[in-house]
């Protein structure tokens, strides 16, 4: 089971509270974990990635293990406490200061 | 009895505005999509319950939104907009070619006939269909490989395909306008466009007549009367009685002849209203008033009267944006306007006097009116 923290605007759009469970089929990467989220919660296809190429919006930042997991690769595997379901693995919007 | 929805579409979310026949009592339904932009909605002729609306935000892009039961809930639609083959480009500010983009919904027209059946004009400027309630999106790509589309560039709102009109007595025709490349006509559904700008002047541009590149902010016209179109434009509020084919300016002595808004009385086809405002910088209304103006002769005599009954009349500084007029189908008719500052007026008796529904909603994007009965 992979716990996935959405951001308020996402909740709102997906029906869902703070934090969603998946089930992840294989090893859990971000595309996996993206794959699952969108399956289970059809309603946030496209707003966390683009639908086409898969890439990540722009001002959307991912979050695993208190480590920046934006860049990394979509295939790399998510840590172990992520996998396991130990600690969530966090899509955050960008904060604007001011 | 007969009542009437107010659909707003706001900076920072949706809400809908309830009230009978007199106009004077409302329930305000909402935040609906809190925290989300929502450009427009818009409910179905053929359906009142069936209603669009279009959500975006800069972090999470664009959502389309469906509802069947007048607004009470809501269901997530299709959003993939893919423009047909390859985009192509279109000017940049700095004048480089830049590619088109889809960026977000502006606005959204049901059919008038069939409630599953919606048209949408995006930015960058280009027209789609859906015919599965929103499920689904095609381009109608006739207009963004329009000849001249390659020349088009984006007014300060962005490249955006922001009207759509639907000619009752032909919904083979229809007329659109794109800021900044002006308006158009199809005659076969959207497949095929031909400029309509003639008699158009903008002279912030080297050719002042040229065949497109004007700034129209916005096109209204009166279901009886399809071929007279009245238009605000960046600067000029102006008419045609040929689909187009020739426009006129009517401007007038109005305070200024810039804006967003106009439209058309439900009632009586020569009756229209435009908002002035202050421009080119300021963007907000003439000397602090906040005043619609209203034409009995469709512009043509010179007879703007001030309505001003209701409205703030001292340190006024707000703006009316395109999309966020209405008038909704009674009589006398009534006519709905939203502000940047979050007030949403109507007056029930074609302008003549004015009431606040709401005054501190966040800055209204869009306002559409549906009459029940």
């Amino acid at each position: 089971m992979i716990r996935v923290v959405l951001p308020a605007n996402l909740q709102t759009l997906a029906g869902a509270g703070r934090e969603v469970e998946l089930e992840v089929a294989g090893q859990a990467t971000q595309l996996s974990i993206l794959d699952a989220l969108e399956a289970s919660y059809p309603a946030l296809r496209g707003t966390i990635r683009d639908s086409d190429t898969k890439l990540r919006r722009p001002l959307l930042r991912f979050f695993a293990c208190e480590e920046d997991w934006s860049d990394a690769s979509p295939t790399a595997p998510v840590p172990d406490d992520v996998a396991s379901g130990k600690q969530p693995f966090l899509i955050i919007g960008a904060i604007a200061g001011g | 009895m007969s009542r009437v929805r107010v659909l707003v579409g706001t900076r920072k979310g949706a809400f809908i505005l309830n009230s009978d026949a007199s106009r004077k009592q409302w329930e305000v339904d909402g935040p609906h999509f809190a925290g989300w932009e929502m450009y427009h909605l818009k409910g179905s002729p053929a359906n009142p319950d069936r209603l669009y609306a279009a959500q975006s935000s800069g972090w999470f892009g664009q959502v389309m939104q469906r509802s069947s039961d007048g607004g009470k809930t809501w269901e997530a639609a299709g959003n993939e907009f893919k423009y047909d083959g390859t985009p192509g480009t279109h000017v940049w500010y700095d004048g480089s070619p830049h590619p088109y983009e889809f960026k977000r919904v502006w606005h959204l027209e049901p059919s008038l006939t069939d409630p599953d059946t919606v048209y949408a004009g995006v930015e960058d400027a280009a027209l789609f269909k859906s015919t599965d309630a929103g499920q689904t999106w095609s381009e109608l790509p006739g207009i963004r490989t329009h000849p001249t589309a390659s020349g088009w560039a984006p007014g300060a709102g962005g490249l955006c395909l922001h009207t759509i009109l639907i000619d009752p007595k032909n919904p083979e025709r229809m007329f659109i306008a794109i800021s900044s490349a002006g308006a158009f006509r199809t005659e076969d559904g959207g497949k095929s466009w031909r400029p309509i700008n003639h008699g158009l002047r903008s002279n912030t541009m080297p050719d002042e007549d040229a065949e497109v590149g004007h700034c129209v902010h916005r096109i209204a016209l009166h279901p009886s009367r399809p071929d007279t179109l009245f238009m605000q434009k960046h600067w000029d509020v102006m008419r045609t009685d040929d689909s187009g084919d020739n426009w006129r300016e009517i401007s007038g002595e109005l305070p200024s002849d810039f804006g967003f808004v106009i439209d058309v009385n439900t009632n009586e086809p020569e009756t229209i209203y435009v908002v002035p405002i202050k421009s080119d910088s300021h963007h907000f209304v003439p000397d602090g008033k906040l005043r619609v103006y209203r034409s009995r002769t469709g512009g043509s005599e010179n007879d703007w009267e001030a309505l001003s009954k209701g409205l703030p009349q001292k340190d006024c500084y707000v703006n009316v944006l395109r999309d966020a007029m209405a008038v909704d189908a009674l009589d006398p008719c009534g006519v709905y306007f939203g502000t940047s500052g979050g007030q949403v007026y109507a007056s029930p008796n074609a302008g003549d006097s004015w009431a606040p529904i709401v005054r501190d909603l966040p800055a209204v994007l869009s306002v559409e009116v549906q009459t029940l009965s």
